[in-house]
């Protein structure tokens, strides 16, 4: 007992206490605002645990099949934009900047993605590349703007990448209904060659819409851990993002490293957009309002603390809360409750000065 | 001349809860705390007289009018956690908004379905209405545009711009205020409570942005859901970015960018119009705001504090 309260309350550790009682807090004020509108949070945490592992507690000793391996292929449909989302997220803080553009630089890598498939006549081995290819460039593209206008001009990229939000959703709704079969409110279905639909991984998870997209997951991972960590490059942006005069000081053209991280930042985002549109749906959507994969994405690079392997864990945490939705909003709790809870986790973590103190207080009350 | 009068009528309709939002964020930013979380603000100041009106509107012809005071009241509650974050905490600013403007959509959304068992409120009989003035509407050209087909709303806000305009540069209260947004050790230094200075900017933020959401729920709405704010509060931002911080400029800003969204609907009217998709009208505040922000980029226009915490041990 003794030696949890020490780490607890040992600085070294609080890049990774924080986030965690963020979590819990998160959690506890959710569960309070359902017992207090006469619903049991209990109910909320077995949804989770159905939307995660597919086992459906209430079911145990009925003697019904408890298993269901349909929701374990969804739970990382579910995670897998959000991670992308993340890792945008969290590269830009790396560097000092904040991304809330990961969500208009999403839709635009659906976009484009949709784009290439349906307008481009090529045979599949060479089509789908490209139709990746072309929603990493998209998304790079949307965050190469406020970027460069921050380098160049020393704009603010939270108010231009807010923008830009707006600008993706309806540009590309507007250009989606000019594509050729599209209704008002989605495009043609892609040809099978230019997505990730697999009938192995759906057949083997009880028909669910898990797609190869998670290669494409476990590569932006790695790839985010590699130029962070093992690159002169990467050595640059966190150095920017430290002590942006003293990195200038030293030599490093900050301000080119800014429209970079920001350009990276973008594709990872528009990577999210391309899982989504050919992984889980292969098909292009007009949307009403924007979805959400950018603010989550948020919340997962907070969780994470800017880290690759925090993102994908950040990133597996909320997908559960979304997985989750769908199947409490059935069982009678409203599915709202899972946004509530993923923005205060977030409020929680910009709280961190005030956990820190109290922390403090604890340690010297010792 | 007919289409252009009530054109007129409704941009000023349109710009209303655009002005009164931004002139909020004015105050809050100002006072050198930005404040990305009015488009959550107005929703759950929106969210709240919605939800008020339904039960009060039975009992009571004032309904709409007390509506709008509780709107007003639940903005500056939800802003008060934002201050709290920002200003007690010193966190980033732009996180705690953004954490509010994700709350706000869940939360409303949430109640909807605890209060009305539904995705949004029970629709209301009756917001505000349109009326005409007798004897004010024969006024000639003023009376065509401020008086006739129009919603008393529009009237609080122009009312607000004014007084805004006066607390800001004719007051000691807006010499404080503007001090603390630029320099505030120097404010401390005489004896001004930063901290005061700034909750009483990110407060009245919350007030106007509530009042403003639920102004636009009460005149365009039959019902809150969640759409119903649908980024109105991000051109309230724009429209405080390209009104340089000022009230005049707010309110100009405000009315040029309800007059782009007016346009997608006259669109038949005029023929050259027509040629534009209504998508470009939805767009044109959102890319108006970043060539605003590139041609200010050289000088130095919005409060120079803003977004810094402050830090009592840093002179």
């Amino acid at each position: 007992m003794k030696k949890i309260y020490d780490y607890i309350l040992d600085e070294k550790n609080h890049h990774f206490i924080i986030p965690a009682i963020s979590i819990i807090l998160g959690f506890l004020v959710g569960s309070i605002i359902m017992i207090f509108s006469g619903l049991n949070p209990l109910d909320m945490f077995a949804s989770i645990i159905r939307g995660v592992f597919g086992i459906t507690l209430s079911k145990i000793g009925t003697g019904k099949a408890i298993f269901n391996a349909r929701y374990l292929g969804e739970y990382f449909v579910f995670a897998m934009p959000i991670i992308l989302t993340g890792l945008s997220v969290a590269f830009a803080f790396r560097t000092g900047l904040f991304n809330i553009g990961a969500e208009g630089q999403m839709i635009v890598g659906s976009f484009a993605s949709v784009v290439v498939a349906i307008l481009v006549p090529l045979p599949p081995v060479l089509l789908l590349p490209l139709v990746i290819l072309a929603g990493a460039l998209a998304g790079a593209i949307w965050g190469f703007v406020p970027g460069i206008l921050k380098a160049k001009y020393n704009v603010h990229e939270v108010v231009v990448t807010i923008m830009m939000n707006y600008i993706a959703l309806f540009m590309t709704n507007y250009y989606l209904k000019k594509l050729p079969g599209s209704t008002n409110s989605k495009t043609v279905a892609l040809v099978k060659g230019a997505t990730l639909k697999s009938d192995f991984l759906s057949d083997i998870t009880n028909h669910s819409r898990l797609n190869w997209g998670f290669i494409l997951v476990i590569i932006a991972v790695f790839s985010f851990w590699y130029i962070i960590e093992k690159t002169t490059f990467g050595y640059e942006l966190k150095a920017v993002g430290y002590n942006p005069d003293a990195a200038k000081y030293a030599g490093i053209k900050v301000n080119s490293r800014a429209a970079l991280s920001m350009v990276i930042a973008g594709a990872y985002a528009g990577l999210g957009g391309t899982v989504l549109a050919i992984g889980t749906f292969g098909y292009g959507r007009v949307l009403p309002q924007a979805e959400g994969y950018g603010f989550t994405g948020i919340a997962v690079a907070l969780v994470g603390g800017n880290t690759a392997a925090g993102s994908l864990l950040g990133g597996l945490l909320f997908g559960a809360l979304n997985a989750a939705q769908p199947i409490m909003q059935s069982s009678g709790i409203p599915k709202d409750i899972a946004v509530i809870i993923s923005s205060m986790i977030i409020l929680f973590i910009a709280m961190q000065n005030g956990i820190k103190m109290l922390l403090e207080r604890l340690k010297g009350g010792k | 001349m007919e289409v252009i009068y009530s054109m007129m009528t409704l941009t000023l309709i349109f710009s209303t809860p655009i002005i009164i939002t931004a002139i909020g964020g004015m105050f809050s930013e100002r006072s050198g705390v930005v404040n990305v979380a009015l488009e959550g603000i107005m929703m759950i100041g929106g969210f709240t007289a919605a939800t008020s009106i339904v039960f009060l509107e039975k009992s009571t012809s004032f309904a709409p009018w007390i509506a709008l005071l509780f709107g007003l009241i639940a903005g500056v509650l939800i802003s008060l956690v934002h201050a709290y974050i920002s200003i007690n905490l010193g966190a980033e600013q732009v996180i705690s908004g953004t954490a509010i403007n994700l709350l706000a959509g869940g939360l409303t959304v949430y109640l909807s379905q605890v209060i009305f068992h539904q995705q949004r409120t029970q629709s209301f009989e009756t917001g505000f209405i349109k009326t005409t003035y007798p004897g004010l509407s024969k006024i000639p050209i003023i009376g065509r545009i401020f008086f006739e087909n129009i919603y008393p709303t529009v009237y609080i806000a122009l009312i607000i711009v004014i007084a805004s305009w006066y607390v800001l540069y004719k007051t000691p209260f807006g010499l404080r205020l503007r001090a603390t947004g630029e320099h505030p050790q120097a404010v401390d230094s005489v004896g001004i409570s930063v901290y005061k200075m700034r909750y009483i900017g990110v407060l009245l933020s919350g007030a106007l942005g509530g009042l403003g959401g639920a102004i636009m729920v009460l005149t365009f709405d039959t019902q809150y859901t969640i759409g119903s704010i649908h980024g109105v509060g991000f051109i309230a931002l724009a429209s405080l970015i390209f009104g340089k911080w000022k009230p005049a400029g707010v309110l100009g800003a405000s009315l040029f960018f309800g007059f782009s969204q007016i346009l997608s609907v006259y669109s038949t009217d005029f023929a050259f119009l027509a040629k534009f998709p209504q998508e470009f009208f939805k767009i044109l505040p959102y890319l108006l705001t970043i060539v605003a922000l590139l041609i200010f980029s050289g000088s130095s226009v919005g409060p120079k504090a803003a977004g810094e915490p402050y830090d009592k041990g840093q002179r």
